[in-house]
């Protein structure tokens, strides 16, 4: 009855309701997990946190403007947001004696506290509250009529969005995979890191704004960097990874909308939550970094050094 | 229509400048209450929950100031913010524990899970090749979507009642404080302060050179575990009134301020805590304007404020105060260049009068490569020290007695310079004008004696021109 409630009613009665909401988890995730990874391996995750933050008083005061939570003056906020943040960022970092981890933690924050002051001053009782900050509102999308497949306008939006960062990272792969790993050595081979780095940056934010309005604020970390560090616990190879992401992304969302129905809360911290389940296992039982392999090893080499 | 779109950016730019304005008025429709009613009650402290509030506010920004100062040396800024999200799923269990807001159940559901997310961030660095950014991104997300989860599912079974003690320790809400969590907040405190006091050397050490603290015997790991441990307390401490999405902000901002104000340590500690204090009361006397308001963003955007200024007016490393300093120097330098023209054109005879002392402008002004109206504002600055007199109108000028002995002095400088450049350092001659140029105005007169009795009281520089003596007139 219950297995029934959870695993099946979903697709079957309730179909027109929860086709959507996992198709949004799935884009968001899937599109987050690619440039995921590339946060990961160049270690600046914290960096999409800190964006994530930063947007908020962009996206407010355009709700503020157009009473919308979606459409393109949301985006040109968070943009312009995004961009004055990160500029403050590089201020207070090379301007004085804060070290970068000090300048990231004061500025988001700033701009994260003016948008919540904002949010609370004008949103108490409309599309865009607190709540949705924080617990995003995957399950309840702006513009429901379906466009195509069933999905609303929104949903379309993101799919084309993460389709965009796949095809993205299929053209400029190389280029993403040098500057990654070897800055100097893409540079020796015409490939300006900079450039590379400023562009990562910039689809991150799209990416970032795109998610807010399923996801919130803070969630969005989770969505970048547990699909990229649960592959790069089973993988070497950067399009293993890439795609270990994606299953993980598909996992995770499919696996949020279940736990949703089964505990009724938000499907956007449910499927980080299943994430991280999906995360905690891989780090149990994979083979070479997992802990079994990591007890059983030093076990081995125990008995060999009592041998 | 068409009046109410242009009407409506204009509204949002006054809600950003008068943010505060506008949710007084605000608040003064609901409640019927004068902001500036609230502030005299504010300030003359009438109301027993803000005298509540107030104290809580000092004890909890004092914690943060002092343990903040610590995260921000040893660059771990992230980790604050890591564990004070990661107390969510803690402060719901806490909740689930006693059904209601129990401040020690709370409190002690938070430390644990806050500890257990900085044990996992060491666990996953530790043993896989993930490394410490994303560690904490995992832990703070992870840890925060079971929180929320939690919240949720108590949200629903227990209906609306509950909803707003939970709410508060996500934004903040300072009003909710009661005079037993201000006992609590006390204890705490004092514990902090304590060990603050008692492990200020190693904590210290660690913070600077741990391989230093290995070295010399310090037990390294008891040491951290231990900073973690108050670090979540102090986090939890404050999560009511600041909540857990902004917290962190408390820990690094006013920390940061007093690092930019300060040098040593000892200082930086308690420079630290007031401002954490401050922000605090800036945010408790905000929310208390509009009291639907949640409290941890004004107490962030006190912290931003304060940090601001210290960024901008520090003594030392201000913006502005460098920037002013730099501008001081600027023109002490241009002043001496153009008193020091000044003393080359009379020097090589070619001055405007008979007497051999007047100098017109339109030579200085050749002589010094620069504009007419740059030269004016020197003069006139010179004038004002009494280092110049104009003859007349047209700006042709003469040293005082004052202006010819500076003057001397920097071509004294100069000259000799460019001689132990030539004799001491091999420097072709031809070469030493642009180094003497610089070095000319930040010569001490110690320094200038010492080249002169080396280079044995010289009477001309390499281009045989005369380096004037100290005394004469």
């Amino acid at each position: 009855m219950n297995f029934h409630r959870i695993f099946v009613e979903p697709w079957q009665s309730h179909a027109a309701h929860y086709w959507p909401v996992f198709a949004m988890a799935l884009f968001v995730t899937v599109a987050c997990a690619l440039i995921g990874n590339y946060l990961v391996l160049r270690r600046i995750s914290l960096i999409g946190d800190a964006i994530s933050h930063s947007v908020l008083p962009g996206i407010a005061i355009a709700f503020m403007m157009t009473g919308s939570r979606s459409g393109a003056p949301m985006f040109v906020g968070a943009l312009v947001a995004g961009v004055v943040a990160t500029v403050i960022i590089e201020v207070l970092h090379s301007r004085s004696r804060l070290k970068q981890d000090a300048a990231i933690g004061i500025t988001f924050s700033t701009f994260f506290a003016v948008g919540v002051i904002l949010i609370s001053i004008h949103g108490a009782h409309t599309d865009l509250d607190l709540d949705c900050v924080l617990f995003g509102k995957m399950d309840f999308l702006p513009g429901r009529e379906p466009v195509f497949l069933g999905l609303p306008g929104v949903t379309v939006t993101m799919a084309a969005l993460a389709l965009c960062v796949g095809l993205l990272i299929i053209i400029f792969y190389k280029e993403l995979l040098l500057s990654s790993f070897d800055p100097a050595l893409a540079a020796s081979m015409g490939i300006n890191p900079r450039l590379v780095h400023y562009l990562l940056m910039a689809v991150l934010s799209v990416v970032v704004v795109g998610a807010f309005t399923s996801v919130g604020a803070i969630l969005v970390i989770a969505m970048l960097i547990l699909p990229a560090a649960t592959s790069c616990m089973l993988s070497d190879r950067l399009w293993v990874m890439l795609i270990l992401s994606v299953l993980h992304a598909f996992i995770s969302s499919l696996g949020g909308v279940h736990i949703a129905v089964a505990l009724q809360v938000p499907t956007a911290p449910a499927s980080v939550v299943a994430g991280a389940g999906i995360f905690a296992i891989v780090w149990i039982v994979s083979p070479r970094q997992g802990l079994i392999s990591l007890w059983l090893r030093n076990r081995r080499s125990d008995q060999v050094a009592e041998a | 229509m068409i009046a109410r779109n242009i009407n409506q950016p204009l509204a949002v730019f006054l809600l950003l400048v008068l943010v505060t304005d506008v949710s007084a008025a605000r608040i003064g429709e609901i409640i019927e209450n004068d902001p500036w009613e609230q502030a005299r009650r504010f300030f003359t402290f009438s109301d027993p929950g803000l005298r509540i509030g107030l104290s809580g506010a000092l004890l909890f920004g004092a914690t943060c100031g002092l343990l903040g100062s610590f995260i921000v040396v040893r660059k771990m800024a992230l980790i604050g913010d890591a564990i004070s999200h990661a107390v969510l799923p803690g402060v719901a269990m806490g909740f689930l524990w006693s059904m209601e807001k129990d401040p020690m159940a709370i409190l002690a559901g938070a430390t644990v899970a806050g500890l257990m997310g900085s044990l996992v961030v060491e666990l996953i660095k530790r043993t896989t090749k993930i490394k410490q950014d994303a560690a904490l991104g995992i832990v703070l997300a992870s840890f925060f979507a079971v929180g929320l989860c939690m919240i949720r599912m108590i949200q629903n079974n227990d209906g609306a009642s509950r909803i707003t003690g939970l709410k508060s320790y996500l934004f903040g809400d300072v009003a909710v404080l009661d005079r037993q969590d201000v006992v609590t907040m006390t204890g705490v405190v004092t514990v902090t302060v304590m060990l603050v006091i008692l492990l200020y050397r190693p904590l210290l050490i660690i913070g600077f050179d741990r391989e230093f603290a290995h070295s010399i015997g310090l037990p390294v790991r008891l040491l951290d575990g231990l900073f973690q441990l108050f670090l979540t307390f102090a986090i939890v401490v404050a999560l009511q009134a600041v909540g857990v999405v902004l917290v962190s902000a408390l820990l690094i901002t006013p920390a940061a301020a007093a690092y930019l104000l300060v040098n040593r340590m000892h200082h930086m500690l308690w420079v630290a805590a007031a401002i954490g204090m401050l922000s605090a009361v800036i945010g408790v006397f905000f929310s208390f304007l509009g009291s639907n308001l949640p409290t941890g963003p004004f107490m962030v955007l006190g912290a931003s404020s304060v940090f601001l200024v210290a960024y901008l007016f520090a003594p030392r490393h201000g913006r502005v105060t460098r920037w002013f300093r730099h501008r001081s120097r600027r023109r002490d330098v241009s002043n001496e260049n153009t008193l020091k023209s000044i003393y080359r054109i009379i020097e090589k005879g070619s001055a405007d009068n008979d007497a051999g002392s007047v100098v017109k402008i339109e030579s200085l002004a050749g002589e010094r490569r620069v504009s007419k109206v740059d030269l004016f504002a020197d003069l006139r600055r010179l004038r004002r020290v009494g280092a110049v007199e104009f003859v007349d109108q047209g700006g042709d000028v003469m040293l005082t007695e004052i202006g010819i002995q500076q003057a001397r002095q920097v071509v004294r400088n100069h000259r000799l310079w460019e001689l132990y450049l030539t004799n001491e350092a091999d420097y072709a001659s031809s070469h030493v004008h642009d180094d003497a140029e610089k070095i000319e105005h930040f010569l001490s007169e110690e320094k200038v004696a010492e080249i002169e009795r080396q280079l044995d009281y010289p009477v001309v520089d390499p281009h045989g021109q005369p380096i004037p003596g100290r005394g004469e007139a």
